[in-house]
């Protein structure tokens, strides 16, 4: 970003660039992902419109929302424990905020360039736990309670799987800096085959699907939906918020699911880069400043493919049972992810 | 002092005795801090699992029942004392609202029983028609089920399929009778009028959707794993308690019984004329009770496309003076509605409306075995087990 268009940028001036990017990358794909696939896509495969009224094809029906939800009056239960009821959603979309800071846009636009990104990106999606959890126990109801925990239970048991999911990646890279990942794919070559690339979604495929599964379970998306299952719990954990604190849980919810979408992007499908062999580039240094431009519309591209695969399942199957949930990833999840690094490492070295 | 007998403290030093003991006492006051008790959750009358204003209090350990109660009368409408101030053509306006998902069906039992006591016969077409409606609203109340059912589950969007396809069958049963949800159709002595012109072609091609209908559930739904793990073993009703539990339809036949009083008893309705097949499933878990409804749908389909090839011609409505006045007697007349066995015992004393009115509905009994049936199941499974069990509110409630 030092370099980018010519133009040498102070110091605070990239800071401002970073916090404004960053509020982009989080709002714009979850406003876009709502609009696109819970109004549009859902109300397609369940053979109706959606919005139609609010601008062409409803596409303002967003700001509509958010401006009702602003008026909405502000409902705490009357035994909450009101500290911790208010900061509840705001840890949550926190996580999400800190997660999208070590997601790669283009050769130079990153917000912060760990060497341990994908250590990093891991560790700080767990935090949403403790703003569900909380938001569970402050509520000062019994479903929002039933809906906390098995919350919890939920995302710590997923979690591993997809750090283990990972592995495989890190270990084919050889590194978990996300951008030096991006760069291992797209500058790589499967038997001597360079025309794509190396996305590891191919090499990496079984990892890829227990990734994807665990992002739809740590979003809590059907069939994870335990925690929300509103056929049951009403809302689960969110039950008794209202107005704009439910707004932000919704933003979080949503915006956290194109984040995951971005870092699977990433790893597995070559992140910003399109395969450097169609342009002759051979290093990092070499890639062509205009991908600052075109990286992060190739991965919002990517991401919203991978939302597409999210929200179809999320549309058209019924949930899990708390236990068959548990039992799945304890069961079959870990053992082939477990599997999965193994047989990566032996080909690592075998090759 | 059991600790200190205790084969691992004896072998130990003052010292490590004496640290082993505290740790032992630390450990039994961490148990008894921890020590878990019950919550009681109160599942409605507002929740949207018992989609009305049924209240299940549950007692719960964890995500374990206890156990659990029902609790009804949130929506009790007294139907049964008002019939005691209405004439007898004005009940069926009242009992239209029982089960308000088919209607149609709750009028004919009424009405039978009314026709029983003046010793009126409604005429052939008549019959055929009542029955014809009769399955109709049979697939509008079941296939709003079968939708239902993967919401209860979590699945959203084959609830929207029942509703694009159920209103086909609204939209043919308001041609008919004039009425969507409350046709109000029935009449002492036959049918208020006949069918309108191009009825029957629109019938039949209306069933041959609802047939794809069902394969489209059955795709999306009932080959679904997850829908099986959810209901494969869940709730699972044996034969000898499904009967002495008084559960009748399709709770019933999914235990294993062979019981549809459609075939097992001689009514003036045209079922005997046409041959379906009466399914039944041996393993009575939810899954079995989910498809047995569904072929059921099948079935009811098949019924009316049979129905439609023999309807006689002829008038619809017998000779019936202009003010009913039904003679003295008592008549009980049951048939087998979508949701299982309803009847009414009507008793007269001469006057032109009933003097007591008894309503056998069916989900009224179904629920009667929740009790029962929800010992010892997770919470997901009471949610399974409520929407398995199929019950509309205005049915328990009356």
């Amino acid at each position: 970003m030092y370099s980018l268009l010519a133009v040498v940028i102070p110091y605070w001036g990239q800071s401002l660039l970073r916090v404004l990017g960053g509020l982009v990358a989080v709002l714009l794909p979850a406003g876009t992902i709502v609009y696109v696939f819970l109004f549009k896509m859902m109300s397609f495969m369940q053979s109706r419109l959606g919005p139609m009224e609010a601008g062409p094809y409803g596409s303002m029906q967003l700001f509509a929302e958010v401006g009702k939800w602003l008026q909405k009056e502000d409902i705490q239960p009357h035994n909450a424990d009101k500290r911790i009821f208010r900061m509840a959603p705001i840890i949550v979309l926190m996580s999400t905020f800190l997660l999208v800071a070590v997601v790669p846009f283009g050769p130079d636009a990153w917000f912060t360039n760990f060497e341990t990104g994908v250590f990093y990106a891991l560790a700080v999606s767990s935090i949403s736990v403790l703003g569900i959890l909380m938001a569970g126990w402050s509520s000062a109801n019994k479903y929002s309670l039933l809906g906390g925990l098995r919350a919890a239970g939920q995302l710590i048991a997923y979690e591993l799987p997809m750090v283990l999911a990972v592995m495989g990646v890190v270990i084919q890279a050889g590194t978990m800096n996300l951008q030096q990942i991006v760069l291992a794919q797209n500058a790589g070559s499967i038997f001597g085959t360079d025309i794509v690339g190396n996305p590891y979604v191919l090499t990496q495929f079984v990892g890829f699907v227990v990734f994807m599964i665990a992002v739809q379970a740590e979003l809590t998306q059907a069939p994870f939906d335990m925690p929300i299952a509103e056929s049951e719990l009403v809302s689960g954990y969110m039950t008794e918020y209202s107005g704009f604190r439910f707004l932000i849980f919704f933003i979080g919810e949503f915006a956290t699911a194109g984040v995951f979408a971005m870092i699977a992007s990433t790893l597995f499908l070559g992140g910003w880069g399109v395969p450097f062999s169609w342009f002759g580039w051979t290093s990092m240094d070499s890639v062509a400043n205009w991908m600052n431009v075109a990286g992060p519309l190739i991965v919002f591209t990517k991401m919203m493919v991978l939302v597409f695969l999210i929200m179809w399942i999320r549309f058209s199957y019924p949930r899990f049972r708390e236990d068959q949930l548990q039992r799945f990833a304890w069961k079959v999840l870990i053992p082939i992810s477990l599997a999965n690094i193994m047989v990566t490492a032996v080909l690592k070295v075998a090759f | 002092m059991t600790i200190l007998n205790d084969p691992v403290s004896a072998k130990l030093g003052d010292r490590a005795q004496l640290s082993y003991i505290t740790s032992q006492a630390a450990d039994a006051r961490l148990n008894v801090e921890l020590e878990t008790e019950g919550m009681t959750l109160n599942i409605g009358p507002q929740n949207p699992a018992t989609h009305g204003t049924l209240r299940i209090i549950a007692r719960l350990d964890g995500e374990q029942v206890l156990w659990a109660e029902p609790s009804c009368g949130y929506m009790h409408r007294g139907y049964e004392k008002l019939t005691e101030v209405r004439s007898f053509p004005q009940v069926t306006s009242l009992i239209n609202r029982i089960d308000w998902l088919g209607s149609f069906a709750n009028e004919v039992p009424f009405i039978l029983a009314a026709e029983k006591l003046m010793g009126v016969e409604a005429p052939p077409r008549a019959q055929w028609i009542r029955t014809i409606l009769f399955e109709l609203s049979r697939i509008a109340n079941v296939s709003l089920f079968l939708g239902d059912l993967g919401v209860q589950l979590g699945a959203i969007t084959p609830v929207f399929m029942a509703f694009r396809d159920r209103e086909y069958v609204l939209n043919l049963i308001e041609s008919a009778t004039g009425g969507r949800f409350h046709p109000n159709f029935d009449r002492i002595g036959g049918l208020k009028d006949d069918l309108p012109a191009g009825w029957i072609d629109e019938t039949k091609s209306v069933m041959k959707k609802l047939r794809n209908f069902c394969d489209e559930i059955e795709s999306l739904l009932f080959g679904n794993e997850i829908f099986q793990s959810r209901t494969r073993g869940i709730g699972v009703i044996p034969r000898d308690v499904a009967m002495q539990y008084g559960l009748s339809g399709a709770n019933l036949r999914a235990s294993g019984v062979d019981w549809d009083l459609r075939r097992d008893q001689d009514s003036p309705m045209a079922w005997n004329k046409v041959d379906f097949k009466v399914w039944t499933h041996p393993d009575g878990d939810s899954f079995a009770r989910c498809w047995v409804r569904l072929q059921e749908t099948r079935e009811a389909t098949k019924i009316v496309d049979q129905l439609l090839d023999g309807i006689p011609a002829g008038p619809v409505m017998a000779k019936v003076p202009k003010i009913i006045k039904v003679p003295e007697g008592e008549a009980w007349v049951s048939t087998e509605n979508p949701l299982g066995e309803m009847g009414y015992y009507v008793v007269s004393r001469g006057d032109s409306g009933p003097f007591r009115v008894k309503i056998r509905s069916a989900s009224f009994n179904n629920i009667s075995i929740t009790p029962w049936l929800l010992r010892g199941v997770y919470v997901p499974d009471i949610i399974t087990i409520l929407a398995s069990l199929y019950f509309i509110l205005g049915d328990i409630d009356r």
